[in-house]
């Protein structure tokens, strides 16, 4: 280096380094953020290609044939997602919104940092954990797998999310509703339900529309509870399949005819959870615009 | 009306407290359950592994024999491999979810941002088990005829890269780990970068810095603790990824010094074998594999919060 050089005064051919640095750093940070993108579109045109050529009527309407033989659908995992969906939802969602309640209108904030770290990490639980332990605690004790057991490890699932999502949309309503209601006389508890509930009510359909996407194709969970099958279940005490459990298992199965019925169950599926989450944009748009 | 007071303005009547009452405590009761939960999980895996505890002792953790047949159960190598596939995930996600949060907060007009980050939120949105069918199908096969072919011809001299490929790999897990936990950690990163004050990026701007001395100096530096939050969220996600990593890691419980060889992890060894577990003794001892896991993943997720909130709340400099 010559004896101009000096932290003080940079030499013109450092000046133009810096640039060039500068310049190429830009270009290596646009490259990965392509690249993070990358997969999505990977895996949707794989989906779409592979999967859409698979989907037939009967796919929709007929139950998985027995073990190497071509045909059949998978009508009844289709169905076992929807009951296993609801069933979810009528499990963890009442729990959800009350914690959420508790959050937003009684809790004190020492209580509330708990109860909000506590959901944070919750949230972080692996979703296999969850199978385990509801196995323990429904398929043990009542002897056997059951659709039950599945929609309550689901539910387990959706508390922490839905509980979050409903104390952000109940802050939201103001202070003077609040207020204005109970000058009136009207009970806490009425106001709660009939006002700060009312108000923020797309919110918290909102949060379980999220919670529910987020679900929806989770399938360590179900492996142990609800565990899947190949016909039609009539009743919620005994096994019932789902989408993605019948991914799982076609996917990893020797059989061309069953890999190409487990890319049309995985664009179902991946239609499935679009459908939520364009649904969730929308009532959230329209949420801001009123606001 | 005047003269004569009514009752209507009185106090509602003791009585109706009731309601309230148990309207407060029903929200009461659901807001611990919260906390329960956490306890109640812990004590049901506990209380399913104490076969195995009892048996085996603390030695169970670094006991590296998997033999459901002879009754030799040993957690070693699969907390090997959800270690090495972790690490592998953090080491492509965790630069490439930066550069990427840098590049949406620094760099791109609102125009490229918007669609890029619907398409992050899209990704996280893609279940585990589509992503399992896509690395078996198209991603596997990809990588065992070219990316692995290439990594063996030009680093084979690491031990990392060396004998046969068969396409299930360690590496082939730790690459759709790392596509799994990408939206998580940059969208976390997102969130940090944009609580740095534009006040230092001004600073280094006026001192003459070019973009990237601005994003070094001002923004990173500043960032530099919510950003191991990140990671370390990223991480504990990535502990516990299950369908996928099962569907590509090749399921073989050995501990290999080389990414290409098969591997086994935490998730992967409950979700294949718990259906099958013949004896009370193996049930016990992969309910121990689910407390480990379990143990780890609470550990991971409540230091990444606390760094998180550590940073969000207040920064470190505060200029004004």
């Amino acid at each position: 280096m010559a004896m101009t050089e000096s932290p003080y005064l940079p030499t013109p051919q450092f000046a133009r380094w810096r640039k060039v640095k500068s310049s190429a750093v830009t270009g290596v940070l646009v490259v990965c953020a392509f690249a993070v993108i990358a997969p999505l579109f990977l895996v949707l045109y794989f989906l779409l290609s592979k999967g859409f050529s698979s989907l037939d009527w009967n796919f929709f309407t007929q139950l998985p044939k027995p073990t190497g033989e071509v045909g059949g659908g998978m009508a009844n995992a289709i169905v076992g997602t929807m009951v296993l969906l609801a069933m979810a939802t009528v499990f963890g969602v009442p729990f959800g919104i009350f914690g959420g309640i508790y959050l937003a209108e009684y809790g004190s904030d020492r209580a509330n940092n708990w109860i909000r770290f506590a959901a944070d990490v919750l949230n972080g639980v692996p979703s296999i954990v969850w199978g385990m332990v509801v196995y323990l605690i429904l398929v043990v004790p009542f002897k056997g797998f059951s659709a039950y057991a599945g929609g309550v490890a689901l539910g387990l699932m959706m508390v922490p999310l839905v509980m979050r999502t409903t104390e952000e949309v109940l802050i939201l309503v103001p202070q003077s509703y609040r207020e204005a209601a109970l000058a009136l006389g009207v009970a806490r508890w009425k106001m709660i339900v009939v006002i700060v509930v009312r108000t923020a009510l797309k919110g918290i359909a909102t949060g379980v529309i999220v919670a529910l996407a987020r679900i929806a194709g989770e399938t360590a969970p179900l492996l142990f509870t609800a565990l899947g099958n190949t016909f039609w279940s009539h009743n919620l005490k005994e096994p019932i399949s789902a989408l993605p459990l019948q991914i799982f298992a076609y996917g990893l199965s020797p059989y061309d005819d069953w890999h190409r019925q487990a890319w049309a169950g995985a664009l179902v599926l991946m239609a499935l959870i679009i459908v939520l989450n364009v649904t969730v944009r929308i009532l959230s748009r329209d949420r801001s615009q009123t606001d | 009306m005047s003269s004569a007071p009514t009752t209507t303005y009185v106090m509602p009547a003791p009585g109706s407290r009731g309601p309230d009452i148990a309207f407060k405590w029903v929200a009461v009761f659901a807001a611990a359950m919260i906390v329960v939960l956490i306890v109640l999980v812990g004590w049901e895996l506990y209380s399913g592994s104490r076969l195995a505890i009892a048996k085996y002792g603390p030695g169970f953790l670094w006991s590296s024999e998997w033999d459901p047949v002879l009754e030799k159960f040993g957690a070693l190598p699969f907390i090997f491999g959800t270690l090495v596939s972790s690490l592998i995930s953090l080491l492509i996600a965790v630069p490439l979810g930066v550069a990427t949060a840098l590049f949406l907060t620094e760099l791109a007009p609102l125009k490229v941002r918007q669609p890029i980050i619907i398409a992050i939120e899209m990704l996280a949105a893609v279940p585990s088990v589509i992503f399992g069918l896509w690395g078996v199908f198209i991603l596997i096969p990809w990588l065992r005829d070219s990316l692995f072919l290439w990594l063996k011809k030009s680093l084979g001299f690491l031990p990392l890269f060396q004998g046969p490929i068969y396409g299930v790999s360690m590496l082939a897990a730790g690459i759709i780990i790392a596509i799994m936990i990408l939206p998580i950690v940059t969208s976390i990163s997102r969130e940090i970068l944009r609580s740095v004050p534009n006040l230092q990026r001004e600073a280094a701007y006026a001192l003459g810095a070019t973009r990237w001395e601005v994003l070094k100096i001002a923004v990173l530096s500043y960032a530099r603790r919510g950003l191991f939050g990140a990671a370390v969220l990223g991480l504990g996600r990535a502990l516990g990824e299950t369908m996928a990593v099962t569907m590509v890691i090749g399921n073989r419980p050995q501990i290999s010094a080389s990414l290409f060889a098969p591997g086994y992890t935490l998730a992967s060894v409950v979700a294949n074998e718990f259906t099958e577990a013949t004896t009370d003794l193996y049930l016990s001892a992969l309910f121990e594999i689910g407390l480990v896991l379990f143990a780890v993943a609470i550990l991971v997720n409540a230091a990444a919060q606390v760094m998180l909130k550590s940073m969000t709340g207040s920064g470190p400099i505060k200029v004004n």
